[in-house]
């Protein structure tokens, strides 16, 4: 059995006669005690489909099952097995951490000392501001709150919405790596991130882009898909580096990575010498021959 | 049961948490009846008139002593001649003036008539007629005193008597009115802003994924807002009891029982609304604008509901609280029992029970 099937599943917004199509005709599964990502830019539809996962919006079309119960139909079962954080802060700012724990434990028929095991790693870190109103901790701490009274009730899915859009980059470490300990006790995770350098950290992954899945596969074959060599170039005028690389006759692709552009370039051996001596007025240039990562693939699609 | 309970632990939390509900809870509503019980009256106390005496004599003094001897005026005695008068008045120093004719004792007793002039500021219309009323009351009860001693052949003699609230106090109505409108602003503005801000808050959506049912997060929302409601009814009714001094001339239980109607009406006013807004803004603005407005203009606690144009008096039959007001005077006022008041209970309940069948149905399970 997958803990969740989707199939098909469309959901279009209307504004003012403006029809926006945020989720469209996506299917995927996600296999039971797996942690799936759904990767993609903002506005690619992912809040969407987790809400529609989460029964709390209804799809236009298309069917959607959570552990073999249907979404629409046997909403009120689904709630009371999952765990859901959304992509928004969404606790009682006026609150203290114990209080916010506490209350959401009750929600869900369970008390913080049942369940505490499951959250002790997070809540240790957070018991020190265990007076402290929600709204006045930092945003990784925030966040942490959020994953523990998500999980207080011992869900046998997660839901997470872009939990780590917002948070810095140790807290971002420390939180992922929550999610791995999770998931060896066996919850099925799903969850949702604007970052690609957190996709690798998923057992597999979706690309998603303009409500579309572009691929679904481990994050490692879907790197190796790339298959075309990738040569990251830099100069002492990086912008005029990109445009020209752009008016190269043999570039497939070049994007702005950060430090580097990422170039693409429509030959399987290509002559580098020939690309040194058409970039001869660039000083401090550095050609080197990279492994891709999941943004390269992700750019390669979307090109498609 | 122990969902519901915590539920409302945490409601109070964020009521108690946040000083400036707090103070609309339970500030507001003293604040209210005191302004209304005492600062916007009616009544004429302590007003400044002038006397013009030109004869100066036994009767006129006995009348001069009269009038001062009444709450009613403060009597400025530096005028002496009409010009004075004028000025007095231009200046806003009087709002009456009275003047004896010469000889006015002399008249009386050989042609059997004096002139008494009264002079009042009417740009205050009300005023003007209370404070003529009044002069002309006092010095009719003189004139009857006199008569006592010689007889005249015809006399009607009119008595007058007002019922219910014969010192024609203003917390008469202020109190019902007050009742009416703080009750429904407490329990339909506090109890939908309440439910939104979960909304706009974004936990809503998760209380949604939750086993809590949305009906118990409704019913754990109104809830705090009750008992609030209850404690405000108490505290208005103990101010107008003993600050305002005014009795509760019917039964306490059937006031307080219309009293818990009219709450479960505004409570369930404001789960509409909260069905109807997205935001915090909005749930106040249409509490304002929507409930506000009407409950002072049309609910018969400012304006005579029999004065106003047919439309008008239609549309205020929908207006909740222009029944409870009714109620309230009835029972409070006027010693009513139920025989005379169920067609108003009936008419609050029926308007409950619209307003949840509604918000039932509006009320969305999902985003």
């Amino acid at each position: 059995m997958n803990a969740i099937e989707v199939n098909n599943i469309t959901k279009t917004y209307s504004a003012k006669k403006n029809f926006v199509t945020a989720v469209n005709d996506v299917s995927f599964s996600v296999a039971e005690g797996e942690l799936f990502g759904l990767i993609g830019p903002d506005g690619s539809g992912k809040t969407s489909i987790f809400r529609i996962l989460t029964t709390v919006l209804l799809a236009d079309k298309g069917t959607a099952k959570v552990m073999n119960l249907d979404v629409v139909k046997n909403y009120t079962s689904i709630r009371n097995m999952i765990g859901y954080m959304p992509g928004r802060f969404s606790l009682y700012q006026d609150l203290t951490v114990e209080e916010n724990l506490n209350f959401f434990a009750t929600i869900f028929n369970t008390t913080i000392q049942e369940n505490y095991e499951l959250v002790a790693d997070i809540y240790k870190q957070l018991e020190p501001f265990k007076t402290r109103r929600a709204g006045k901790l930092s945003g990784g701490m925030k966040q942490k709150l959020a994953l523990s009274c998500a999980l207080i009730h011992k869900p046998k899915i997660l839901f997470l919405d872009e939990p780590t859009t917002g948070v810095d980059p140790v807290s971002r470490k420390e939180f992922w790596e929550m999610l791995k300990r999770l998931k060896a006790q066996g919850i099925s995770i799903l969850v949702s991130t604007p970052y690609m350098d957190e996709a690798n950290l998923c057992d597999r992954i979706a690309l998603i882009q303009t409500g579309k899945i572009l691929e679904i596969d481990t994050p490692q074959n879907i790197v190796n898909r790339f298959e075309k060599n990738l040569y990251a170039v830099k100069s002492k005028r990086m912008f005029n580096l990109l445009n020209d690389l752009r008016a190269y006759s043999k570039t497939e692709s070049c994007f702005s990575f950060g430090q580097y552009h990422h170039l693409v370039l429509n030959e399987e051996h290509p002559d580098m010498n020939e690309l040194k001596s058409y970039l001869k007025d660039h000083t401090e240039l550095e050609i080197t021959q990279i492994k891709p990562n999941i943004e390269d693939r992700f750019m390669q699609l979307m090109r498609k | 049961m122990k969902q519901l309970i915590t539920f409302i632990q945490k409601e109070f939390h964020h009521i108690l948490r946040d000083t400036r509900s707090m103070l609309v809870l339970i500030g507001l509503p003293i604040v209210q009846l005191l302004i209304f019980g005492f600062a916007i009256t009616t009544e004429v106390r302590n007003a400044n008139i002038a006397i013009l005496d030109n004869s100066k004599d036994e009767i006129t003094q006995d009348i001069i002593t009269k009038i001062e001897s009444s709450q009613y005026f403060d009597i400025d005695r530096t005028i002496s001649t009409n010009e004075q008068i004028e000025k007095s008045f231009k200046s806003g120093k009087i709002k009456l003036a009275i003047v004896f004719q010469p000889n006015f004792q002399y008249e009386l007793s050989h042609s059997n008539k004096a002139q008494l002039q009264i002079i009042a500021d009417a740009t205050d219309p009300n005023q003007a007629t209370t404070l003529t009323n009044y002069i002309s009351s006092i010095v009719m009860d003189y004139q009857n005193e006199l008569n006592q001693q010689n007889k005249l052949p015809y006399t009607i003699k009119t008595e007058m008597r007002m019922l219910y609230n014969p010192q024609l106090k203003g917390a008469y109505t202020s109190v019902p009115g007050v009742m009416g409108m703080i009750l429904l602003l407490i329990s339909a503005m506090m109890t939908s802003i309440a439910i939104v801000r979960e909304k706009e808050l974004g936990t809503m959506e998760i209380l949604l994924v939750s086993p809590m049912k949305p009906w118990l997060v409704v019913i754990s929302k109104v809830i705090p807002y009750f008992v609030i409601s209850l404690i405000n009814v108490v505290t208005i009714l103990i101010l107008s009891v003993f600050v305002l001094g005014l009795p509760i001339e019917g039964s306490l239980f059937l006031l307080i029982a219309s009293t818990i109607i009219y709450i479960f009406c505004a409570l369930s006013l404001g789960i509409l609304i909260s069905t109807v807004t997205e935001t915090q803004q909005a749930a106040m603005l249409i509490s304002l604008l929507g409930l506000m407005l009407p409950v002072v203009m049309l609910s018969g606690y400012a304006f005579p509901i029999a004065n106003m144009p047919t439309i008008l008096q239609i549309l205020s039959n929908l207006v909740p609280a222009k029944w409870y007001i009714i109620i309230v005077k009835n029972v409070m006022i006027k010693g009513i029992g139920i025989e005379q008041i169920w067609k108003e209970l009936l008419i609050l309940s029926a308007m409950t029970g619209t307003f949840l069948i509604i918000s039932i149905k509006r009320f969305k399970i999902r985003l």
